[in-house]
């Protein structure tokens, strides 16, 4: 990959890194965090689903593994939060590649796949409830220590930056996929893989190596909420909620694009502010309102966006 | 000229049907070989078996005297057997340059290399001027070339060609048996199912006739056509008599 295939990526990371200099707000900025883990969740769904065409409807397996592994190992064994961080994407890019694995080999493509993903999302989260070592129903709080050698900040900014950082790191590595060989034989088992498979491409390993990353990144979002919010509980973790947030953004601001969960998330939780915002005074409306809006975002979708920054960079 | 791929004895059943039944044949090295008969006759299934797309229920098929029986597509490509399919399978979102591409990634794993040889295969196939546009916005002749050129894209030594001419109109075709026969003469053995004539008796060394299933004949283009079972094969039970008996009237 070369400066020219990352500027917009760096200008986004840039521009975004700006933020904190200007808004001090705490519910600004904790808003602005929020949707950077959600759009870190979104481009690991991406990369799956987007690229690689195999539409994952439980995603809340990899963003819940990440949390609880950075929860867990810091609560009960006492391992740095930055060591359990990294140590969640691994194990979260484990879960996948062996959801991955069981899905894949036996040759489960469409809504069957999305309904096997969501059924591992669930089998997580009846668990994950169940057993005293998570923290059960009752969740698991990780202690308030606010030194940044404990991956906690006193004041948000900082936490915003790494953030972004993480977000930036995965533009760029979606950025990469797109111009490399995998990604071209990632796009072409989207299109079409008996074709794919014939052009030489071992769409088992493609689809596999796509999981792994894709859980990996949608794993680091599930730490960095938990390091963040400091607690985690299996409704948070392997909710089903997580799952459709992952799918929504991308498809909303363009799948298979390397912006596109980025827009989405941005349209989407703007979008539910903005309800909330306005209509505070009967409690539910702004759902609802939300609710329609999203039916007509999803009906008329803003493709032009994302078309047109595409037709800017291409090549 | 050396055997390149032998098919020994090859059935393929499916439940009650049996599809292929015995069949042998082999193609040799450097040649254009024609895999021709009726519809139905199995041949399309023949070339999922050669390309390791299905398993034949018995039989083998051997890659320069290796048995390759079974082995799986994606290996049998990097081995140097690539195929096109006789309904276009184009990557409908991408432009013809990644649908080469995607075969050219095979051997080559940087992007920019890949494209090259990409662009290179399109001037072979004619796809030049069509190198941007969405391979869904092609022509039907548009979308054959860039199926012929994926499969050359993966830089095949013998090249499983499943009617590509299909659907063209007589000038279509006149332009590409010329591509076909230059993939030849560039050192790739061809192996095509073939149902326009013209083609096959302007471009094939070798013919091989299956119908019902059965090899039942093979040869030069020229003898397999005076081949009274195969006229039969094509126009029923004693058409070939009635033939002779006109043109001797």
């Amino acid at each position: 990959m070369t400066l020219r295939d990352a500027w917009p990526v760096l200008a986004f990371g840039l521009v975004a890194a700006l933020l904190p200099a200007f808004v001090t707000a705490g519910t600004l900025l904790n808003f602005a965090i929020f949707t950077l883990i959600l759009c870190l969740a979104a481009q690991g769904w991406n990369i799956l689903g987007g690229y690689g065409g195999q539409y994952s409807f439980g995603h809340a397996a990899f963003f819940g593994t990440g949390a609880y592994c950075a929860g867990i190992l810091q609560v009960r064994y006492g391992v740095n939060p930055y060591v359990t961080f990294l140590a969640g994407i691994a194990l979260a890019a484990a879960v996948g590649a062996v959801i991955g694995f069981l899905s894949f080999r036996s040759g489960l493509r469409g809504s069957y796949f999305a309904l096997v993903t969501l059924a591992f999302a669930e089998v997580f989260r009846v668990l994950a409830n169940a057993v005293p070592f998570t923290g059960g129903a009752a969740g698991l709080l990780i202690p308030l220590d606010a030194r940044p050698v404990n991956f906690q900040f006193g004041e948000r900014g900082s936490f915003y930056l790494i953030v972004l950082a993480l977000v930036v790191l995965a533009l760029l590595l979606t950025r990469a996929l797109e111009r490399s060989r995998l990604g071209a034989q990632l796009v072409a088992v989207r299109e079409n893989e008996e074709a794919a498979r014939a052009l030489g491409v071992d769409a088992l390993r493609v689809k596999l190596a796509a999981i792994t990353l894709s859980a990996g990144i949608t794993g680091a979002a599930g730490g960095l909420y938990a390091q963040y919010f400091l607690y985690v509980d299996s409704t948070i973790a392997y909710g089903t909620w997580i799952s459709v947030e992952a799918l929504l953004a991308p498809i909303i601001g363009g799948a298979g694009t390397v912006f596109g969960p980025v827009v989405g998330a941005i349209v989407l939780h703007s979008l539910a502010e903005a309800t909330r915002s306005l209509v505070g005074r009967i409690p539910g409306i702004d759902l609802v309102i939300y609710g329609i809006v999203l039916i007509l975002v999803v009906r008329f979708p803003p493709r032009r966006l994302p078309a047109l920054i595409r037709a800017r960079w291409r090549r | 000229m050396s055997t390149m791929l032998q098919v020994q004895g090859v059935s393929m059943r499916f439940g009650g049907l049996l599809a292929v039944a015995d069949a042998s044949f082999e193609v040799a090295e450097g040649s254009i070989t024609g895999l021709i008969g009726p519809n139905g006759a199995g041949k399309t299934t023949l070339f999922a078996i050669v390309s390791g797309f299905q398993k034949p229920s018995s039989g083998q098929v051997l890659w320069r005297g290796e048995d390759i029986t079974g082995r799986k597509p994606h290996l049998l490509a990097r081995q140097g057997l690539s195929r096109t399919f006789q309904i276009v399978q184009p990557f409908a979102g991408l432009s013809v340059r990644e649908n080469i591409a995607v075969g050219a990634f095979l051997r080559h794993k940087r992007r920019a290399e890949a494209i090259a040889v990409a662009e290179r295969v399109a001037e072979q196939v004619g796809l030049t001027a069509e190198l941007d546009k969405p391979a869904a916005a092609l022509t039907v002749s548009g979308r054959k070339r860039v199926e012929l050129g994926k499969a050359l894209a993966t830089g095949p030594r013998l090249l499983l060609l499943d009617e590509v001419l299909a659907g063209l109109n007589p000038s279509e075709v006149r332009d590409i048996v010329p591509v076909v026969r230059g993939i030849r003469d560039s050192g790739v053995t061809v192996l095509m199912i073939e149902h326009v004539m013209q083609a096959v008796m302007n471009l094939c060394d070798r013919v091989h006739v299956l119908a019902q299933g059965r090899i039942i004949a093979n040869g030069t283009p020229a003898q397999v056509v005076a081949n009274p079972a195969v006229v039969e094969a094509y126009l029923g039970h004693g058409a070939a008599t009635r033939l002779a008996g006109r043109a001797d009237a």
